[in-house]
């Protein structure tokens, strides 16, 4: 307790103005920053994944399987920094069994475990059904039953059979895009139905939210694709990337028409909040906001490609552009995520001062975990591309 | 011929037809506007329906109920979390606005400007406003926080996953998370007291009865009969939180 | 109806089957009684330990005292404004103490002039000025603060 009390006075050491005295330490740390970026990716991934199955965007199809694969890899995680921020993370499953019909959060449960098993675990399944009965067929020893069982053990092979499996396949993935939506959608709810915050409570928040994770989804697919190019030793199809970039370029520009009409709302009605607001802008969030989220993150991808909307370079040129181009827009989608989630509670309900957010850098809502779970999915993918990969399937 | 007399006759039917639902319809909106602002009472229940009132012009910010209230409710002293605090608001003549809350006014407070610059100064205790429409209640994703059927916003400690999501959605913010408990944790208005008849702590040991606690339903009570006779503000009015903590003399600059 | 849509169906079947099972197991007893929550949770509220022993009760026991604080300025405090929680003083007599408030600043928590403190809701000294190096008990009781007692110090120690 000692120990805590020298933090408290060091922390009251670093308030500005005042604060309610309950607000001096932040109650949503990096690991709710990181549960939102993550569902992000996943249903960006998920959007780009669609983009060719449902719109026919065939130069697409190269990246088709790493999008679902990536989609999956990281959805798996998603829970994981959630439950691992709860005070209780024992009573988790409360959440499952008596939700609360009229809080944003419950639907995690049940909107998750849909988009898992309905959305995401079936599309891949119809898409790979055929194969992994080839495989398990080709295979010996335990990968023979790992693919049976995953199969189902359904190995009808007729082309009837097949036809079936497209058309199914086809089907959730149209139902995929609006479950995508609300999967990341209520995130942005969660945050945009608070009243007492200002920094958050807005309409367009779940629009905001959606339209950046889709931008950072589409960025991650195509790191993805060029990192796995690399290590396969396969020249990367430049169509491809120029393809992906243009929907990403296409998708910025709205993502950032929207969130710079939050701020022009927000700057013309200067309602109460507005002093408090600017304050932080121009202050605490000077470097995270202005410099990384809006410059480096998003004007620097937005001039570059409006660029090259009118003057391509070379194809070498273009390929390093848009691999750092992807990790910009990373970086800059997860400090969006910061800004907002951290943003939020640094200055006082009061409107009359800010707090202070020290990132620990071990212990449960430290750095370190965060970390392991970015990194986790990672591992995860490259597992799933060992086990399904999209390059050995057999040909149509 | 004909169709011409049929046409007609159908637009008088259809003119007719819409002349009496119109006038339903304008019966059905036209019912008097029935404007609720503040915490109307829940219909249907019985029993006491509490509320609370604080009167800024008797508090002197001494600072003895937010250290029963730590006493009675089991939150450790050193943590810098309070089910109730005091805040001290210094104006001064060029404007400047100070505000403070030194341990949460559990130490007293000192004076921070000279009395010659001082336009204006008070104190103002804070707790939970037990609010009618709660954001906090509405928010919690299993159920560990509700209005009790006494008004009282209480929490289920052997229920809440800590997820935090109603101390962000409380616009006064008086949660907080129970450093030992690892559970939400806020004013209950002493109810392990109230139900057995005798007073929340801070009630008590308030030395001016700057601290009313009382029953809403009850017309002829103590709390209903600071609410007649003072003007009362709740903060954050434009929340619509239903708050039913009510303040006298609540200043313009206080939030 | 082909026969991955039958087998999907009937895991999907078998899943939700298992979830209604399990939940019926985690859901706890009273939840959804009287609304949304655990209604034996009130129960629960209620059970917390009582702390202070309230406005009246220590007036059996300290009559003496009672009455005197009847008679002056200090009538509408409680005892446990200054001496702390005391309930377990009743209960136990001999092994637990109240607290015995010491020193000015004390006091001082009530009694220090300040700004914010309106005039009509508490008499005011200027603590650095009044009597700096006595107690203030050297001349108030403090359970009749105008029964003044001792009064042998110089006029411009006021």
């Amino acid at each position: 307790m000692e120990n805590h009390y020298e933090e408290i006075q060091e922390m009251l050491s670093r308030v500005d103005g005042y604060i309610y005295p309950n607000e001096l330490e932040l109650h949503w740390g990096i690991l709710v920053v990181v549960y939102p970026y993550i569902t992000g990716l996943v249903a960006g991934a998920f959007i780009l994944a669609s983009l060719e199955r449902v719109f026919n965007v065939k130069v697409l199809k190269p990246t088709y399987h790493i999008a679902l694969l990536t989609a999956l890899a990281f959805l798996l995680t998603a829970g994981l920094p959630l439950i691992s921020h709860l005070s209780q993370p024992l009573r988790a499953f409360e959440i499952m069994v008596t939700p609360n019909p009229t809080s944003a959060m419950a639907v995690f449960g049940f909107v998750y475990l849909w988009y898992l098993m309905i959305v995401l675990i079936l599309e891949i399944w119809f898409d790979y059904r055929k194969d992994m009965v080839i495989w398990s067929q080709e295979k010996k020893g335990p990968l023979k039953w790992i693919y049976k069982i995953l199969s189902l053990g359904i190995t009808d092979l007729s082309p009837k059979s097949i036809k079936w499996d497209k058309k199914i396949g086809y089907f959730i993935t149209v139902v995929g895009i609006p479950s995508a939506f609300i999967l990341h959608g209520y995130v942005g709810f969660i945050f945009g139905s608070i009243k007492a915050n200002p920094w958050w409570s807005s309409v367009l928040m779940p629009v905001i939210f959606l339209f950046s994770a889709m931008v950072s989804g589409i960025a991650l697919v195509m790191i993805v694709y060029m990192i796995v190019s690399f290590i396969r030793k396969v020249k990367v199809d430049i169509e491809v990337l120029d393809t992906i970039m243009k929907y990403l370029f296409y998708i910025l520009i709205l993502d950032f028409t929207l969130e710079s009409l939050d701020q022009m709302h927000r700057i013309y009605e200067a309602e109460e909040s507005f002093e408090i607001i600017s304050m932080l802008v121009n202050g605490k969030l000077s470097l995270t906001l202005g410099v990384i989220q809006i410059f480096l993150g998003t004007i620097v991808p937005l001039l570059t490609l409006g660029l090259f909307q009118f003057y391509k370079p070379a194809e070498k040129i273009r390929k390093w552009v848009y691999f750092i181009l992807g990790f910009l827009i990373l970086i800059g989608i997860f400090f969006m995520r910061w800004n907002v989630v951290i943003g939020g509670q640094l200055f006082s309900k009061s409107f009359y001062g800010f707090t202070s957010f020290k990132l620990q850098l071990v212990g449960i809502e430290g750095l370190g975990m965060a970390i392991l779970w970015m990194v986790l999915p990672i591992f995860i993918l490259a597992f799933l591309l060992w086990l399904l990969p999209p390059w050995k399937r057999a040909e149509d | 011929m004909g169709t011409k007399e049929s046409r007609s006759s159908r637009r008088e039917f259809l003119k007719s037809v819409s002349a009496v639902t119109g006038l339903t319809v304008a019966s059905l909106v036209a019912s008097p506007f029935n404007a609720v602002l503040i915490a109307s009472e829940p219909k249907g229940e019985t029993g006491p329906w509490y509320g609370y009132g604080i009167d800024i012009e008797k508090c002197i910010g001494c600072g003895r109920c937010a250290n029963a209230c730590k006493a009675e409710n089991n939150v450790p002293d050193k943590s810098f979390f309070f089910r109730t605090w005091i805040e001290q608001y210094t104006i001064g003549n060029d404007g400047s606005i100070q505000i403070e809350s030194p341990n949460g006014g559990m130490d007293g407070f000192k004076q921070k400007l000279p009395d010659e610059d001082i336009f204006k100064s008070f104190f103002v205790p804070k707790m939970c406003n037990h609010c009618h429409k709660s954001p906090c209640v509405q928010v919690c994703p299993v159920g560990a926080t509700y209005d009790s059927p006494e008004g009282i916003v209480l929490v289920d400690d052997a229920y809440c996953i800590g997820c935090r999501y109603c101390v962000q959605s409380c616009p006064y913010g008086c949660r907080y998370i129970h450093p030992e408990k690892k559970v939400v944790d806020k004013c209950s208005l002493c109810y392990h007291r109230i139900k057995k008849g005798m007073n929340p702590a801070c009630i008590d040991v308030c030395p001016t009865g700057s601290r009313i606690f009382g029953d809403l339903r009850d017309k002829d009570g103590e709390l209903v009969e600071f609410l007649r006779t003072h003007n009362c503000q709740v903060l954050k009015p434009h929340l619509n939180t239903g708050s039913k903590l009510y303040y006298n003399a609540l200043s313009a600059e206080v939030r | 109806m082909p026969v991955q849509i039958k087998r999907h169906l009937i895991i999907l079947v078998i899943m939700i089957g298992l979830f209604l099972v399990l939940r019926h197991f985690l859901v706890p007893e009273s939840y959804g009684d009287l609304g949304h929550y655990r209604a034996n949770s009130l129960q629960d509220n209620e059970k917390f330990e009582i702390i202070h022993a309230g406005k009246e009760s220590c007036n059996d026991c300290h009559e003496d005292m009672a009455e005197l604080k009847a008679m002056d300025l200090h009538s509408g405090l409680s005892c446990e404004t200054c001496h702390g929680p005391g309930l377990a003083h009743m209960n136990n007599t001999d092994s637990v103490d109240m607290i015995l408030p010491d020193g000015r600043a004390f006091c001082g928590l009530c009694h220090e002039k300040n700004a914010a403190r309106r005039t009509d809701a508490v008499i005011q000294v200027e603590l650095k000025v009044h009597n700096p190096d006595k107690n203030c008990t050297y001349c108030h009781n403090p359970h009749a603060p105008w029964e003044l007692r001792n009064q042998d110090l110089p006029e411009e120690n006021f």
